[in-house]
């Protein structure tokens, strides 16, 4: 235990994802030995990014203002919504250029080791954007985990019933063998879910 | 510096650093234990889905005495219960809540092989599809309260041992008691159980599967409320997925 204001930001710092004791203690290290100009700037990005950002009320992505970039523009296809867990999701999306449609950001995945049900993710508000009908298709593009696959079978059935008229498509995103990997390194999983999704070559 | 090769149940699967997990899992020989795996959040990593919560692992791992983690060198595949679990949602969550009771209650790196082997167990009934995911739920709740020395009793009295002179089950239910208990041993705010509710009870703990199948639901779900209070009541804290099991 250190004095203080240096175990308080110890403390703080462990309290971050990803970071255990030892990295908090080196972060807190770090920044006492910075600079005072940079912590300053850092402190103050801190505070301002807490300030400005927020989530888009429309699809939960962060935004600048009430609505995001996505959603304000016009050119965006809204019949195509593509469900994700996190706002860093979107951006991965869009550094492809391959899809043109809306996003619908979840906050993550259905997890109940964490606690974390439907009630604790914006499922409810995905059901309310897909009420009038604008939405024909749905990606669901969560992750390729346990957690990501549980999340897309539960929205799935939540969705089912707008299917059942042909008037909503589901989709999920292909998952598989990496590119540039070998098959016989590829775990029984990840090669059974490839087979799963399999697709049509033309020769 | 030593080499372990076992096989194991991972139960839990938690994010460290950048591209790394700590992997909680459930072994034959040692019990719980967590260990790193490294780079297996990259996606050409060998591990690949390997080692996901409900996977039944051979693993080795490489463990240094003053390392407080061992780590996880090789891992294969024995059943990848998790892809037949994922996409139901009742599975999901009555599964994710045996991993959680199966961690709780069970110490770090003491052998536990009964639980291990019900876990398993378990796991094979759930994905069989053959019962209830909560019906397999709260029957392994009750056993592996029982592997742990909390057994409780729904026939016999919890805390004289007398039997009920009708041959049916005694009534009143008694979590510091742990089960039934005759009108003697009854203390006040004892709850009244359906009889039949008892009866489902005991089949699950006793793994009479075909009584516990034909049971109703009504009495389906005040077992598992006498279950979850029963757990709650071994446990410091409840468990976190309990809540979330969802029940037809
Ligand atoms: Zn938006
Ligand atoms: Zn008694």
């Amino acid at each position: 235990m250190y004095e203080g204001v240096v175990q308080d930001l110890i403390d703080e710092l462990g309290r971050l994802p990803n970071i255990g004791p030892k990295s908090a203690q080196r972060i807190a290290f770090h920044l006492l030995q910075a600079d005072p100009v940079d912590v300053k700037r850092l402190a103050e990005t801190l505070l301002k990014v807490k300030e400005t950002v927020r989530f888009c009320e429309v699809c939960g992505n962060v935004a600048a203002a009430e609505r995001c970039r996505i959603c304000l523009d016009p050119r965006r296809d809204a019949s195509v919504l593509c469900v994700v867990e996190e706002s860093k999701d979107v951006v991965a999306i869009e550094k492809t250029r391959e899809f043109r449609g809306r996003y619908h950001v979840l906050g993550g995945a259905l997890s109940p080791i964490e606690g974390i049900g439907p009630d604790e993710l914006r499922v409810r508000e995905l059901m309310a954007r897909l009420a009038d009908g604008v939405v024909t298709e749905l990606i669901l593009a969560t992750d390729p985990n346990m957690e990501g696959e549980a999340t897309a079978s539960f929205l799935a059935r939540m969705v089912k019933p707008l299917t059942a008229d042909g008037s909503l498509r589901v989709t999920r995103l292909a998952s598989g063998l990496p590119v540039g990997g070998d098959l016989e390194y590829a775990d029984e999983v990840t090669l059974g879910r490839a087979f799963a999704g399999r697709r049509k070559i033309d020769g | 510096m030593s080499l372990h090769r076992d096989d194991g149940i991972v139960l839990r699967a938690q994010k460290l650093g950048e591209a790394d997990r700590v992997i909680t899992m459930l072994t034959r020989e040692r019990g719980r234990l967590r260990l790193v795996a490294k780079g297996v959040r990259r996606t050409t990593s060998k591990f690949g889905a390997r080692l996901e919560p409900f996977a039944h692992v051979d693993f080795q791992t490489f463990e240094r005495e003053n390392r407080a983690l061992g780590m996880i060198t090789q891992a294969e595949t024995i059943a990848p219960y998790g892809g037949q679990v994922v996409g139901d949602y009742a599975r999901y969550t009555a599964g994710t809540a045996m991993l959680e009771t199966a961690e709780r209650l069970t110490e770090e790196g003491e052998p536990a092989l009964q639980q291990y082997l019900l876990l398993l167990g378990g796991l094979r009934a759930l994905v069989g599809g053959e019962h209830a995911p909560g019906l397999v739920l709260d029957a392994f709740i009750l056993r592996s309260l029982s592997i742990a020395g909390y057994a409780p009793s729904f026939r016999d009295c919890a805390g004289c041992g007398n039997e009920p002179d009708d041959g049916m089950a005694w009534r009143f239910f008694s979590l510091p008691a742990g089960g039934v208990v005759c009108p003697a041993c009854k203390p006040g705010g004892a709850a009244v159980p359906q009889q039949a509710t008892v009866d489902l009870l005991g089949a699950l703990l006793a793994g009479e599967w075909e009584s516990a199948d034909a049971s109703e639901p009504r009495h389906r779900r005040e077992a598992s409320g006498l279950v979850a209070a029963y757990l709650q009541w071994h446990l410091e804290r409840g468990l976190r997925s309990l809540r979330l099991v969802e029940r037809q």
